[in-house]
């Protein structure tokens, strides 16, 4: 990339303007700096006459990844500066297509239920919920209340892990190593009790199509009860690394800004979209699972910066402790999987089932032929329409405000190239 | 059990449905979803504005949806944001129909944050043929159309910069088409950009 911009020059930046201004071309090979040609070689950077800018404003085209820890995966921008501004972007994703949609096809419904554990792998329960509720409705099913508490109380428990993971990642981006280490730490007794509920920690296809394949484990609802109590002073903990800290501050505050208008043209959903202050959430908008039991506020920002996805972010963990806490004292007796046919022929028919994921709206829209195997599932990823915006956010801005945005999209690459 | 291939009827299927057993003489009318029709003002005033260019409007499963002919989709598409306040666009994709005429299924998924409703758009195509870009509408189309593209092969017109998104540029064919086999692969991008013999 960069053939033909006009910035893109052999010679060093720091050499254009000095030779503009020299009328004798310096000869780099021959000089020797304790030679009498260095006092003309000073005198030409015109110290005293500071109107003559000493660096020429090029433009750079330079890569960012696909090798680039803060790029949280193998995603490649292709950033245009001109010195520390940029002035646009071009995203190039792909790196890690797996033809998700293709394989789905190939697969019956069943089979294809932990393919979806893989896109958003740090939010893999979300996942498992959005794909299990569109079978479940294409097939004209529903889980049982039981089932459904229990769904509600690990895809709680998953959000907070994923936006564990982001703030932990997220600060380390920006400088900050501490939160990673106690994030981690923390989002360790989350894997723990998915571990012991379904024998995985990360991708863990929890549950199946009709409602769930396991029954809570001895003293599952002690353990939730346990981190309930545990989490709250820890999220306190963050916020007192993070939140009045000035160096914080200064990196998140007015970075990234994305109005609302934007954020709804561009399709933008998620913690991204309520910070730029809609308040929407499709778990209150459209409730699906048992949501609609569960009293939540829904944490909005004003400005649609960084530091306001920040301090959204945060109040969705508070929020989402709420919920998992109504839902383990009420968790209801019962069936823990509905009445699903042996082998899966959904009727001809398409249906779009969406779920609030950590990091949007995740939507499957399936299309059955009344076969065994789903004649084509379409996953609407929130990762990958959210990071759309990224060149809207980070034009005019400056280079590492690019890593504080990237953070702050919180992308997870699995999901966007599918 | 059900071969038909018509997506927008779901025939009856009794066996996958958890109430059907009871009925096995009236095979017409078991428990199972239909398609019913979809009539709200909004969908009353299209009619009387486009009449036989929505071909189609129907509610199946509660979930709403309408097929268009392809000529009025760009104007359509306009009018549910402007004055049918479908302010987000939520989806940009596409079904193949091999055996079909017209081969292609184009859906966009709608949804409007005032009125918290949620519609698709259906048209129908045939290969090769075209249809307006709907990124002057939603700036979020750009990069789903450009999937689309990708996939498919669907090309959109006064899309901004209409190139592949997921494969890389050189690739050869689309790999969501039917006529993709599974471990189907441009061998000769693969050997030329990676050295390999195949990518399996």
């Amino acid at each position: 990339m960069g053939a033909g911009q006009p910035g893109n020059r052999e010679r060093p930046i720091i050499m254009t303007d000095r030779t503009i201004t020299d009328p004798k071309p310096i000869d780099t090979t021959t000089s020797d700096p304790k030679t009498s040609d260095s006092a003309r070689f000073l005198s030409h950077l015109e110290l005293d006459q500071p109107d003559k800018t000493f660096l020429d404003s090029n433009e750079l085209v330079i890569n960012m990844g696909p090798q680039h820890p803060a790029t949280h995966g193998v995603l490649r921008v292709i950033l245009k500066l001109d010195g520390e501004k940029v002035l646009g972007t071009e995203c190039v994703i792909g790196y890690l297509h797996r033809g998700v949609e293709k394989i789905a096809e190939n697969r019956t419904y069943t089979m294809f239920n932990p393919y979806v554990d893989r896109m958003d792998y740090v939010a893999a329960v979300s996942n498992g919920l959005g794909y299990c509720e569109a079978v479940e409705k294409l097939l004209n099913i529903e889980a049982p209340p039981r089932a459904k508490y229990i769904r509600v109380i690990l895809t709680e428990l998953n959000r907070m892990a994923s936006h564990q993971l982001w703030l932990g990642t997220h600060a380390l981006d920006i400088g900050a190593m501490t939160p990673l280490f106690y994030t981690f730490r923390d989002r360790e007794e989350i894997l723990k009790i998915f571990e012991k509920y379904c024998g995985a920690r990360l991708t863990t296809h929890a549950f199946r199509i009709g409602g769930c394949q396991y029954e809570t484990y001895e003293g599952f609802e002690r353990d939730v009860t346990k981190f309930l109590d545990f989490a709250p002073p820890k999220i306190d903990e963050y916020e007192e690394l993070l939140t009045t800290n000035r160096i914080w501050l200064e990196r998140t505050k007015n970075v990234g800004v994305i109005s609302r208008a934007d954020a709804i043209a561009l399709g933008v959903t998620g913690p991204v979209l309520r910070a730029s202050g809609v308040k929407w959430d499709l778990r209150k908008a459209q409730p699906y699972a048992a949501y609609s039991d569960f009293d939540f506020e829904i944490p909005i920002g004003a400005n649609g910066d960084t530091y306001d996805r920040y301090t959204v972010r945060m109040e969705e963990m508070r929020q989402s402790l709420r919920i998992i806490r109504q839902a383990v004292e009420r968790i209801p007796e019962g069936p823990i999987m509905a009445k699903v046919p042996k082998v899966m022929k959904p009727p001809v028919g398409e249906v779009y089932h969406s779920i609030e994921a950590p990091k949007g709206e995740l939507g499957y829209f399936i299309v059955s032929d009344g076969s065994t195997q789903p004649y084509r599932v379409r996953v609407r990823p929130p990762s990958f329409v959210n990071l759309q915006a990224l060149d809207v956010m980070v034009r005019g801005a400056l280079v590492a405000d690019v890593i504080a945005v990237i953070g702050t999209l919180d992308i997870v690459l699995g999901e966007v190239d599918r | 059990m059900p071969e038909e291939t018509n997506p927008s009827t779901p025939p009856p299927s009794g066996e996958s449905k958890p109430a059907a057993g009871h009925a096995p003489a009236a095979p017409a009318k078991p428990a199972g979803p239909t398609a019913l029709p979809w009539e709200s003002p909004m969908v009353v005033k299209l009619k009387g504005q486009y009449g036989s260019g929505i071909r189609e409007a129907s509610t199946y499963l509660g979930q709403d949806y309408m097929v268009v002919e392809p000529s009025i989709v760009a104007e359509l598409l306009q009018i549910l944001r402007d004055r049918e306040q479908f302010d987000y666009c939520v989806d940009v994709t596409a079904v193949h129909y091999p055996e079909r005429e017209k081969q292609f299924d184009l859906v966009w998924i709608l949804y409007s944050f005032s009125r918290n409703e949620r519609i698709r758009v259906k048209t129908m195509i045939g290969d090769g043929e075209s249809v307006p870009s709907a990124v002057s509408v939603w700036t979020t189309a750009n990069w789903l159309e450009r999937e689309v593209y990708d996939m498919f092969g669907i090309r959109f017109d006064g899309h901004p910069d209409l190139k592949r998104i997921l494969l890389p540029d050189g690739w050869k064919g689309h790999p969501l088409r039917k006529d993709y086999g599974i471990i189907q692969q441009d061998q000769e991008w693969v050997r030329a950009n990676l050295g390999i013999e195949s990518g399996q």
